[in-house]
């Protein structure tokens, strides 16, 4: 039940917290906008919730660390270039979808948003086949 | 208030992550593998997250504005078009070769090691480097980012 229960906890905590920022601000709880808003030129007066809802999320990852250290695995093992280009892949690609599972997979969905939906179904699915190719076709990296 | 609102949703949201396991990018490449040993607790985060934004959401958005903001700043965007798909399947190639996505890899920033920060930094890049490409292209800013209070 465990494996059942406390995963929707969490995912009704998520819930819970994009309803508030819609409710507070207005706003959608989309991570790599508020992210691109916060840290690229042009966020104008936006600028400072964003960079207050991203500090929430770092300080998150604080308590984390000190009450439930399992949470945060055990660090990533890929090597850096690979690192580095799904790091370009995921900002080149959640701005060009104009979202990521957040925004589209989460409060999207929540809305019954199709661009959401058709966003999230095709990130689902490249996402499983990438998964399959590295495991099963690759042999892990 | 703005600020603070800010605040609490991101600590709030990244707890959220944390309890639901979406923090530790091996349970999100358990979900993803279903050729392996799969993990579904990714199924009932995001379960969890869009029943709870899908039943709240009509109520908040039949006031007549949010708490501390003129007005609802929603996605104003209809159309299914080739920027959307194609850039939602580069975004799931990056997600899939790791396991994070921005949020997770937010919150691990000060707490999952060097390599997280590396992952922060080339997205940022990819951010810009698409700000600029978009720009150069079309000559503004990313669409997504017109937004408008009716949606």
């Amino acid at each position: 039940m465990d494996g059942i229960l406390v995963p929707l906890v969490g995912g009704v905590t998520i819930g819970l917290a994009s309803s508030f920022l819609l409710l507070a601000t207005g706003k959608i709880a989309g991570i790599s906008g508020i992210f691109a808003g916060t840290f690229l030129p042009g966020g104008g007066a936006e600028r400072t919730w964003r960079a207050a809802f991203l500090a929430g999320l770092v300080t998150s990852g604080l308590l984390l660390a000190l009450w439930m250290p399992g949470a945060l695995g055990e660090g990533l093992e890929a090597p850096p270039a690979l690192v580095a280009a799904a790091g370009v892949m995921v900002g080149f690609g959640s701005r060009l979808g104009c979202g990521c599972t957040s925004g589209h997979g989460i409060c999207g969905i929540g809305r019954l948003s199709p661009r959401s939906l058709a966003a999230t179904a095709t990130f689902m699915t490249t996402a499983i086949l990438t998964v399959f190719v590295v495991r099963h076709v690759l042999g892990g990296l | 208030m703005h600020v603070l609102s800010g605040l609490v949703a991101g600590l709030l949201f990244g707890l959220g992550l944390g309890l639901g396991g979406m923090t530790d990018p091996r349970n999100v490449l358990g979900f993803l593998d279903f050729a392996g040993d799969w993990n579904p607790s990714l199924l009932w985060v995001m379960g969890g997250g869009v029943g709870v934004f899908a039943a709240l959401f009509p109520a908040i958005r039949r006031r007549s504005g949010p708490l501390f903001a003129p007005a609802f700043d929603l996605p104003a965007m209809r159309r299914i078009d080739r920027e959307l798909l194609a850039g939602s399947a580069i975004f799931g190639v990056g997600w899939g070769l790791l396991g994070l996505c921005p949020g997770p890899a937010i919150v691990n920033a000060l707490v999952g090691g060097w390599k997280v920060l590396l992952f922060l930094a080339a997205m940022a890049a990819g951010m810009g480097f698409h700000a600029l490409w978009q720009r150069r292209r079309l000559g503004e800013d990313a669409p997504c980012e017109h937004l408008g209070p009716d949606a």
